[in-house]
């Protein structure tokens, strides 16, 4: 016999409880409009039915009065359902700042998760319970989707792109994970498992698995394999130290903030954003580089504060 | 009216079908009625292609393993069907069967504006689909219907460019049958039709034509950009070239979107004509259900975004996306509500083609219901992508366009061959066809909210009950389907003489005789009076 169906009903973040208050609604709207339309047709079609007697009836006068009502009532409801919609959409579109944040790489068709410390996992996302968890994704090849139904929560990861989204889990427990957007072949392959855990035994697990390098020394180790240094620690390019998070003035008069993105585009699109006073010498990084690389390149200058430049840092390791 | 409805039985001795004969006369006619036909011919063909592909994969999907056919197989399978279903069937389906079929007819012409102009436009169809079912042969797409960059311009090893040549040809039929029928309905009206005088069918088609002659060319722009990207690896839409892979969901969303209403309003316009033939009441609010037509055109070409909620647009455009959607959402209540409303104290029967209509005004409100799901943003982030989605549209894709297209293809059945069907056999596969359809995607409702993704060949194993049900009900709705291609073939020929106003209907198209002579009407009529004049008739002299 099929196995349960009902730890698929499952409500196992934050955002659930909201998320079914909402949906809960439109299923009473979608009811309620339903039964009143199979309703009235059927009384209808059995009131007026033709018979001795009905076979001409006069014509129906129009009545704005009702074209007014079942306009209005609609339009009300539709109000409420869309500003419903919004808001809870809105207000949890960005994670909060105190979030973890765990890497996210699809490509056809596996999920490779890469978490802070260096551990990783293939198709399995292990999370703590009652953390914000913020999932910074990327693709290596075509679009994917990253869907966890029991925490009613699903981002595209696009291909050039990063796409972030974002979680409390509420409950341990063993959740399906899909790739929702069609991405070739082996598309209904490409699934595995988000395993939400106590804090302790997460914290037991996230430092197992064979101590490798964390991300950011991975990173710092590519710094030098890609001779990024010859550059960045020597006033040829624009020291990297402290440069995450903080405003970077352009050549053109813009600025723009050192986020991810930013950092990515200037790796493997180095001339689309020249810091004021470089010239453009840069080569693209684009086919060297794989997204998992530009991640780890990516934690290590984060991990760069503005101390290290002072200090040196990158140029003693 | 006329005096042609004291005719009833008559056989006329010279009409369309026998005005002349051999392959030339059809191959290279420029009459509308017959240009229906050979429509008529090759999107049957096509439908039939497209639902043997879903029987297939509900076949599979019997099994959570998909132990019948590979992923691969699978892959192509759902492309073919959506591919096929709605480029060669559905979009040609209504507007160029029914709409060439009766425009003339309807408003009092002779033909349409441009009779060779039509006849190239089903050649351009059909060249577009040999290119199409060339790929087929060669081995299949197997990229969805939706195209999705760098999937299409990049990895996939199928057959890209065939089909997607296929898409870009066919494109210029429906462009080019827009502009005629707009043009047609625009200068050709007889004596006395005014605007609001108008069949609502009309209203419907010249609405659709709007969309086609304006979303048609996105469509055709965006796969000339995929080919090019494909083929000579041009930069758009693959970052590893240089392009945005979102740059092409805009293109194809704006495209794609304005296209559901293609295949939807049409349909529309038929279930206004059967509603007020079979209550004998005039449609409750014309000018509102006219105008909505307008109003969901217009509003159709803002909504795309709403495909791309989680695919990386902006939460700002998400919201004004999400917006427009419920917009889009009220002129469709309004139609409902009007349509019920005619039905009131009207004298209803329940011929096969009411049947449909009916049909279509309950699945048509419930796949509408379940878009407002879809729109709203919250909603949308868990739903999106999985079989909500295939759930909801198939209601309107199929519960509505597909309803409504073999409620008009029953009701003007008669009015095309001169004969009349099965009475019984009609309503029984009617019934079949509501049941079956419930059946199929009821349970995809249930199984989307439960988060199964859709475009899976292979799913995890407690969803499998629901997918057998739904396997159960595409084996009822394809018997739905392939008993009226029996009785309507067999009636075509040995069916009882219909004579030119079997259902006691107001409209130009019921003044003349069945099947029509070749110029359709003997002398060109006068229009005195509204559509759906029903119960104004001053009673009958003694």
């Amino acid at each position: 016999m099929a196995p349960d169906l009902s730890s698929n009903f499952i409500q196992a973040s934050k955002w659930t409880a909201d998320w079914q208050n909402l949906f809960y609604f439109e299923v009473g709207i979608f009811v309620f409009f339903s039964a009143l339309i199979f309703g009235v047709i059927i009384y209808f079609a059995a009131k007026y039915r033709r018979r001795p007697g009905n076979e001409a009836p006069p014509p129906t006068k129009d009545y704005l009065p009702l074209e007014i009502t079942w306009t209005a009532i609609p339009a009300g409801l539709c109000v409420v359902m869309f500003l419903w919609g919004a808001t809870l959409f809105v207000h949890n579109a960005l994670p909060p700042a105190a979030s973890t944040e765990i890497f996210v790489l699809g490509k056809q068709w596996m999920w490779k998760i890469q978490y802070s410390n260096g551990r990783r996992d293939i198709n399995e996302l292990h999370v703590p319970v009652g953390v914000p968890i913020k999932l910074t994704m990327a693709s290596q090849d075509v679009i994917h989707d990253f869907a966890i139904p029991a925490f009613r929560i699903k981002r595209d990861v696009v291909p050039g792109h990063y796409t972030t989204e974002w979680f409390i889990a509420t409950k341990p427990g063993r959740y399906h994970l899909y790739c929702d957007q069609y991405c070739g072949t082996s598309h209904s392959a490409m699934v595995g498992w988000v395993i939400v855990m106590e804090p302790a035994a997460y914290a037991e697990w996230l430092s197992g698995g064979g101590g490798g390098k964390s991300m950011a020394e991975a990173g710092g180790e590519l710094y030098y394999q890609y001779a990024c240094s010859t550059c960045h620690d020597t006033g040829r390019g624009p020291s990297l130290a402290g440069l995450y998070g903080s405003s970077v003035k352009l050549n053109n008069g813009q600025t723009v903030v050192a986020d991810d993105a930013y950092i990515r585009e200037s790796i493997v699109n180095p001339s689309a954003k020249i810091v004021a006073g470089y010239t453009p010498i840069m080569p693209t990084f684009q086919g060297q580089l794989g997204e998992e690389q530009i991640l780890q390149l990516t934690a290590y200058i984060k991990s760069l504060t503005k101390q290290d430049r002072v200090e040196g840092k990158a140029a003693k390791q | 009216m006329s005096t042609a409805v004291t005719e009833i039985g008559a056989w006329p001795r010279v009409h369309y079908l026998n005005a002349s004969y051999g392959w030339k006369s059809w191959l290279f006619t420029t009459d509308h009625k017959r240009i229906a036909w050979l429509y008529l011919g090759a999107i049957t063909f096509f439908f039939f292609v497209g639902g043997a592909a879903a029987t297939l994969m509900r076949l599979n999907l019997i099994q959570p393993q998909g132990s019948l056919i590979e992923p691969s197989t699978y892959n192509r399978l759902f492309t073919l069907h959506g591919l096929i279903m709605i480029f060669f069937f559905l979009a040609p389906s209504i507007p160029a069967v029914l709409g060439n079929f009766l425009i003339p007819l309807m408003i009092g012409a002779k033909d349409v504006a441009f009779p060779r102009l039509n006849l190239l436009s089903w050649y351009i169809f059909m060249a577009g689909g040999t290119v199409f079912l060339y790929s087929v042969m060669a081995g299949g797409v197997d990229t969805g219907w939706t195209f999705y960059t760098p999937l299409s311009s990049t990895y996939a090893n199928s057959n890209v460019m065939s089909a997607a040549m296929g898409v870009f040809i066919s494109g210029f039929s429906s462009i080019l049958t827009g502009l005629n029928f707009i043009v047609t309905i625009q200068t050709m009206r007889a004596p006395g039709l005014t605007w609001f005088r108008l069949p609502l069918f009309l209203w419907s088609i010249y609405a659709t034509s709007i969309i086609f002659i304006l979303a048609m060319p996105v469509i055709a722009i965006t796969m000339l950009l995929l080919m090019l990207e494909r083929f000579l690896h041009f930069g758009f839409f693959d970052p590893a070239l240089g392009g945005d892979p979102i740059l092409f969901q805009h293109l194809f969303w704006f495209f794609g979107h304005p296209e559901v209403y293609v295949l939807v309003l049409p349909s529309m316009g038929v279930i206004s004509e059967l509603i007020a033939t079979f209550s004998r009441k005039r449609v409750f609010g014309y000018s509102f259900v006219a105008f909505s037509s307008v109003g969901i055109a217009v509003l159709s070409f803002l909504v795309w975004g709403h495909h791309m909620f989680i695919s990386g647009e902006s939460i700002y455009s998400g919201l004004i996306f999400s917006a427009f959607s419920f917009a889009v959402a009220i002129p469709s209540a309004i139609k409902v509500f009007n349509w019920t409303a005619t039905l009131y104290k009207g004298s209803i029967s329940f011929d096969a083609p009411m049947l449909y209509a009916l049909g279509f005004i309950g699945l048509f409100t419930m796949g509408g219901l379940t878009g407002l799901f879809l729109a709203s943003l919250a909603i949308d982030v868990h739903v999106h992508d999985t079989y909500f989605i295939v759930a909801h549209f198939h209601f309107i894709m199929v519960g509505g366009a597909v309803m409504g297209y073999l409620g008009g293809i029953h009701y003007w059945w008669p009015k095309m061959t001169g004969r009349l069907y099965s009475d019984r056999w009609a309503r029984i596969a009617a019934v079949l066809v509501f049941a079956g359809f419930i059946l199929t995607f009821g349970p995809q409702f249930i199984l989307g909210y439960l988060g199964m993704p859709r475009r899976y060949a292979v799913y995890p194993p407690e969803f499998q009950a629901l997918n057998v049900l739904s396997s159960a009900g595409a084996s009822i709705l394809a018997l739905g389907y392939i008993i009226p291609l029996i009785y309507l073939i067999w009636s075509a020929r040995y069916g009882p003489v219909a004579g030119p106003n079997p259902w006691g209907a107001k409209g130009l198209e019921w003044t003349t005789a069945s099947p029509p002579p070749a110029e359709n009407f003997e002398v060109t009529p006068v229009v005195t009076e509204e559509a759906y004049a029903y119960g104004t008739e001053k009673s009958q002299p003694a």
